[in-house]
């Protein structure tokens, strides 16, 4: 049994939503897929100084939740935040080059790929220890409310990252205070190889959040549109004071925990198969035609465009050069 | 020390509203040892926030409202609890400005009671500086009078640094003299506590007053100490003992941290590294012994340096 409520959309929904509002979820879930694939292919290519862990198979949850954000919101995210900051529009080229640890990158290469974030776009930082960013997310709500009310932070993290100290003390710390934070689940059901059912007391984790008096909302991660419907509800009462909310978004990654691990030992092909099947991208543009709400043409014109940006973007990664050695002492205290 | 402590919070929430308190009972009650009384009174249920026992909760907290824009200063109760919030300390408070090459700062204080006096044991006695004291990207400052703790904490209070505060237990009910009206004391520069031309004496926080204690009874002796307090531990005035030491030519250092791998190790290896010629014997240590502290007062007390020690110690290498 689930206490926390399913939020479904039907076709009306879309059509509601109108074609322009869709064509820029599909072009932000496009670029966010190409930008991964193509950091995958730099990692293989021995280009990513640390582990690349990529968001490939869950666009749908960053793009439906960013979108609902607006200047002075923030993100929090986590070790897989490549794609929050390109779904918070954060510009690639930067953020292809942060990856790579080059000079040109957000933090002159210092973060690398779990640390990527751009305050100026939103993405306030990632924090690569799981669940670690729960209790900051609900600090940052505290203060959002005294210093910019109506604002509010957006704070990713993993089904994993429900079962560590920092989830429980933070949820109820952001309960408390009521502080407007979206605590958004991106369940893809397994923390590196363990899978949620061998290490999780509970089938939904936005069932956890009664234990803190937080509603708890579950979609389909796979759906931008249910994720997007969902997030604007939320957001909207929390907007006027409603305190924060947990959105637990279904989901898979296709590839491993990180580009190096292939994910096999752990999980059967026809498993990962039939998840690729409910492509959160393909699941748009389908039904985008069907409903007649655009043309392959204009998703094509979409589609080169980013082309162009993603490649463009690793191009310039690649050719930044690393950091000179007289920056390892700057900025430490 | 409390009053002092408590003068400098209010001066500094009363200067800057985004200066916030928040911690264990620092509210309604004022802190266990009172020194946030008055507070919550004065600025509101806002600003002044008591917080379930969630050490991790509220200090990661604390970094979200920093990074946010507000001023937190935290309170720990015991500093054996800063365990309980190693992560959040440790892995982004100290690094998420240098990670991202200066762009975020993180303005937090963690006030935190340390040390012995209350009989309560291994877990509620501990001096952990030591183990922040290997972590880039903190400043860690503890006061040993009253007039230190009001300066130091208010400059730390304006840092934009991540700065661990180590009040000791047992001075906080000494008195001393404060100055009247506004001051600061400088992170990161050492207070010369007596001057003195045979040996210099470094004593960290609650070992302060021991080691002037010591050099009284030495001076009557015939043997002229220098007491350096370096107040601020990370980073290190290392230019007030080395040039100490090169004048004395002796060097003392006294921690009530456990003596293995402790800040005596680290100024040793330093003042050999950079004034080897000038010494004229081996640096001596005086430190708590490697054990966890019992509650028995018969064995408890043998964990604490006393000025005895300190002076067996000075006669060593004199």
């Amino acid at each position: 049994m689930s206490h926390a409520k399913w939020i479904r959309v039907s076709d009306e929904k879309f059509v509601e939503l109108g074609a322009g509002k869709l064509l820029s979820l599909y072009e932000t879930m496009y670029r966010m897929r190409r930008f991964e694939e193509e950091i995958a292919n730099l990692y293989r290519k021995g280009l990513v100084p640390s582990s690349a862990h990529v968001y490939i198979g869950q666009e749908a949850v960053g793009a439906g939740v960013c979108a609902n954000l607006e200047k002075g919101d923030y993100v929090l995210t986590t070790h897989r935040g490549h794609a929050h900051n390109v779904a918070m529009g954060v510009p690639l080229n930067r953020l292809a080059a942060e990856i790579l640890g080059k000079v040109d990158g957000l933090s002159r290469g210092r973060g690398g790929s779990m640390r990527v974030c751009d305050p100026e776009y939103g993405v306030l930082y990632a924090c690569p220890i799981v669940g670690s960013n729960i209790p900051i997310a609900a600090g940052v709500g505290l203060a959002l409310k005294r210093l910019r009310p109506g604002k509010v932070v957006a704070c990713f993290f993993g089904d994993g990252a429900s079962n560590i100290g920092d989830f429980h003390e933070g949820l109820n710390l952001a309960s408390i205070w009521k502080a407007p934070v979206l605590y958004v689940c991106e369940n893809n059901q397994y923390a590196l190889s363990v899978s949620i059912k061998r290490s999780t007391s509970v089938e939904n984790i936005a069932d956890r959040g009664c234990a803190y008096n937080v509603p708890g909302y579950i979609v389909d991660g796979n759906d931008v549109v249910a994720v997007y419907e969902a997030t604007r509800m939320i957001l909207q009462e929390m907007r006027r004071g409603a305190g924060p909310a947990i959105l637990e978004c279904k989901t898979y990654r296709w590839l491993g925990h990180h580009v190096g691990d292939p994910g096999t030992a752990y999980r059967t092909k026809e498993e990962v198969e039939e998840w690729k099947a409910k492509c959160p991208i393909k699941r748009l543009k389908t039904k985008l035609l069907e409903l007649g709400l655009a043309s392959e043409d204009e998703i094509r014109q979409i589609e080169e465009k980013v082309e162009e940006e993603v490649k463009e973007a690793m191009d310039f990664a690649v050719k930044s050069p690393y950091p000179p050695e007289d920056e390892l002492m700057l900025h430490i205290y | 020390m409390i009053e002092a402590l408590n003068e400098a919070l209010r001066e500094e929430m009363e200067r800057d509203e985004r200066v916030i308190v928040l911690g264990e009972d620092v509210g309604v009650l004022g802190g266990i040892y009172r020194v946030t009384k008055g507070l919550l009174e004065l600025f509101g249920p806002e600003r002044v926030i008591d917080t379930p026992i969630s050490e991790e909760g509220f200090v990661g907290a604390s970094i979200g409202a920093a990074l946010t824009g507000l001023r937190p200063v935290v309170e720990i109760m015991y500093a054996d609890f800063l365990a309980n919030c190693m992560n959040q300390i440790v892995n982004f408070a100290s690094k998420i400005h240098y990670m991202t090459a200066g762009r975020l700062k993180v303005p937090i204080v963690v006030r935190a009671m340390v040390g012995h006096g209350r009989g309560h044991g291994g877990d509620h006695s501990q001096v952990p500086m030591t183990w922040f004291l290997n972590i880039p990207g903190l400043k860690i400052v503890s006061p040993a009078t009253p007039k230190d703790a009001k300066g130091l904490l208010k400059s730390s209070i304006r840092d934009d640094a991540p700065v661990l505060f180590f009040e000791p237990y047992i001075l906080y009910r000494v008195k001393g003299p404060v100055p009247e009206g506004e001051y600061t004391i400088p992170l990161g520069k050492a207070d010369t506590k007596r001057k003195g031309d045979d040996i210099t004496i470094v004593a960290i926080s609650a070992m302060v007053p021991r080691a002037l204690e010591a050099a009284e009874k030495l001076s009557q002796e015939g043997i002229e100490a220098e007491v350096i307090d370096p107040m601020t531990i990370s980073p290190m005035d290392w230019d007030a003992i080395i040039s100490s030491v090169k004048r004395t030519n002796r060097l003392v250092v006294v921690e009530y941290s456990p003596k293995s791998w402790g800040v005596g190790a680290e100024i040793a290896a330093r003042v050999m590294e950079e004034a080897f010629d000038y010494l004229d014997a081996p640096v001596a240590r005086v430190a708590a012994p490697d054990v966890p502290i019992p509650v028995s007062p018969a064995l408890g007390k043998l964990t604490v340096p006393t000025a005895e020690d300190v002076i067996k110690a000075v006669k060593s290498i004199v």
